[in-house]
């Protein structure tokens, strides 16, 4: 399993010096990417999903950031690249979709142009070719009349329109491992589904790797085979999506199932009305002593107070950072 | 957007002003005919008549001729001080935005410095360094306007590097210079043009100032300044010598000022209702 893995993150630490402090975004996450799959990861907001997937593109300003750590690529540390190695790897072998379609098109440029920048960048191509492909792109993301809306500018697409634009933009190039963050959550919820469906289709036709980041469980569920369940920029949790689902192991998704509203699901603790995880995520500045999420657990122990809970490994490449399972 | 310039009225007058002036100075020597600098002594300081219809100067030289020869003068030297303001201005904005850190803040830091002498004082010092002249005018001029550019352009390139499309194109590997060319520069391109247009009426003002003062633009040549300048002494007895530049000057830096008050409310969303 191990020597399949495309994308291998270790000890990823991110941390921004603001003026108030040092804020680490990311606290030495490990997690790992294979080939054809899609991982999803999820969390609440501020809990380092969105740094993650920046780090891994290195697209964070530095300083403030500080990036840690080792993230292979195919064998290579994305980290120990040069700047333009990193400018050939990004929208090349590694792109990214960024989660407001409204405002991550540039307004002044048309939809064409912009999807045939990567093109042009990657691949050398001429320009006429580049639009070309543009085009080809819009169609398999089924814009109709794509040759139409090539040439207009992007305040004339609708939202789901403009996703689907940026898909095309960010797999225009083949990209071996797609950085989704948070792809539908501006989207109504049918156009919702159908960038999924969209997202899957085209994974499997250009056997891309998805890295899905969303607080949506639901997408998790219907998208991603592996899910990684983090909390205040560590990784607490990591199933297949089935085990996860079926038996969440950490308080912190058992709490975040438990969020969800189901239609004719058994409460678990009987109650007819929706739990909720109570608190709030703490201020990355005062991070609380021992277990992060000691003060929100309900099963609360006394060592949770004093110590850093351990990384629990279990069958079924199952991991869970808690001290009930240690 | 050209139906909604007409419909501004103000506008549309410092449009129509700015087109007089335009012509005025291109087609120069169809409408006045003969040198706007040969002396003729015995006519000087003449009242307006038929014949000059401004009247004439201390040299006997038509008054008229030398507004609309200083137009030529006048206008070049406003193309010229925005031009080198823009040159020089865009991109150190443009860098000082889009990197910061020590970039920005040795960038910032000359700006301040020279942001703290009064813009005409500015001028006014780099003349006596650099010469009298038309093109020193032009230098000394653009370089007193250049902070205004650097200033706006950094603060527009701050709130749109910002913009998830900057991110997106960084996503997708471009290089800096492309961001900042493709990406930023037209989205700040509209408060450019705005400040271009009052840049122009600003620069007109300091060069007749410039000017006034026997620094600016050296005679024969006209410049609407100098011939202020000239008259000044005659006010008592030939008013119409200093009167008549001094409205040329007048009407050409309202027709900047309006058109560009007026390019603001059409081009800048903020405003828009």
């Amino acid at each position: 399993m191990k020597q399949d893995a495309l994308l291998s993150i270790n000890n990823l630490r991110t941390r921004f010096h603001t003026y108030e402090g040092v804020v680490t975004a990311v606290d030495g996450i490990g997690l790992e990417v294979y080939r054809g799959e899609t991982l999803g990861v999820v969390g609440e907001s501020g809990c380092g999903k969105s740094v993650t997937a920046l780090s891994i593109l290195r697209l964070l300003a530095s300083p403030p950031a500080e990036i840690q750590g080792t993230i292979l690529f195919e064998g290579v540390n994305l980290l120990d690249l040069s700047q333009d190695h990193i400018r050939e790897i990004r929208g090349n072998a590694i792109s990214m979709i960024f989660q407001e379609p409204m405002t991550s098109l540039n307004p002044v440029l048309t939809i064409g142009e912009q999807i045939s920048e990567a093109i042009k960048l990657h691949q050398g191509v001429t320009r006429q070719e580049a639009l070309r492909k543009a085009v080809e792109m819009l169609k398999l993301v089924q814009i109709p009349s794509p040759d139409i809306r090539a040439q207009e500018y992007p305040h004339k697409l609708s939202g789901g329109m403009r996703q689907r634009a940026m898909i095309a933009m960010a797999l225009s190039c083949h990209p071996r491992l797609l950085l989704a963050d948070e792809p539908t959550t501006a989207l109504d919820v049918t156009i919702q589904a159908q960038i999924v469906d969209l997202m899957l289709r085209l994974k499997e036709e250009f056997d891309t790797s998805i890295v899905l980041i969303t607080h949506n469980l639901g997408l998790i569920a219907g998208m991603a085979k592996r899910v990684v369940v983090m909390y205040t920029g560590k990784v607490v949790e990591e199933a297949p999506v089935e085990d996860l689902f079926r038996e969440p192991l950490h308080p912190y998704t058992q709490g975040l199932l438990e969020s969800i509203p189901w239609i004719g699901r058994k409460l678990r603790t009987g109650r007819r009305q929706l739990q909720e995880i109570p608190g709030i995520v703490p201020n990355p500045l005062e991070m609380p002593e021992g277990c992060r999420f000691h003060p929100r657990c309900p099963r609360v122990m006394d060592i949770c107070h004093k110590e850093e809970p351990p990384l629990v490994q279990s069958e079924g490449g199952r991991r869970v950072l808690c001290w009930l399972w240690a | 957007m050209w139906r909604k310039f007409k419909r501004n009225r103000a506008a549309l007058f410092g449009g129509i002003l700015i087109l007089i002036y335009l012509v005025t100075a291109l087609l120069a020597p169809i409408i006045f005919p003969g040198s706007p600098s040969a002396p003729n002594l015995i006519r000087s300081l003449e009242r307006p008549s038929i014949e000059h219809p401004l009247g004439t100067d201390e040299l006997g030289r038509s008054i008229l001729g030398r507004i609309i020869y200083g137009s030529r003068v006048s206008l070049l030297i406003a193309i010229g001080v925005v031009f080198v303001g823009l040159l020089v201005g865009v991109p150190l904005g443009l860098i000082s935005g889009y990197y910061g850190g020590k970039v920005d803040f040795g960038i910032q830091r000359v700006t301040d410095t020279l942001l703290a002498f009064p813009g005409f004082l500015l001028a006014l010092a780099l003349v006596a360094v650099l010469g009298v002249g038309l093109k020193n005018t032009i230098i000394s001029v653009g370089i007193s306007m250049m902070p205004i550019y650097i200033r706006l352009v950094r603060g527009c390139t701050l709130s749109v590097r910002e913009q998830t499309y900057v991110e997106a194109a960084r996503a997708v590997g471009s290089r800096d210079v492309t961001i900042l060319l493709r990406h930023i520069l037209p989205n700040v391109m509209i408060p450019i043009i705005i400040q271009t247009s009052l840049g122009m009426g600003t620069a007109i003002l300091f060069a007749a100032g410039l000017g006034f003062l026997g620094i600016g633009v050296q005679p024969p040549m006209p410049e609407w300044g100098a011939m202020l300048g000239s008259g000044r002494v005659y006010l008592f007895h030939a008013p119409h010598v200093a009167t008549f530049p001094g409205i040329a000057i007048f009407l050409a830096v309202l027709g900047f000022n309006l058109s560009g008050d007026g390019l603001r409310d059409i081009l800048d969303p903020r405003f828009k209702l």
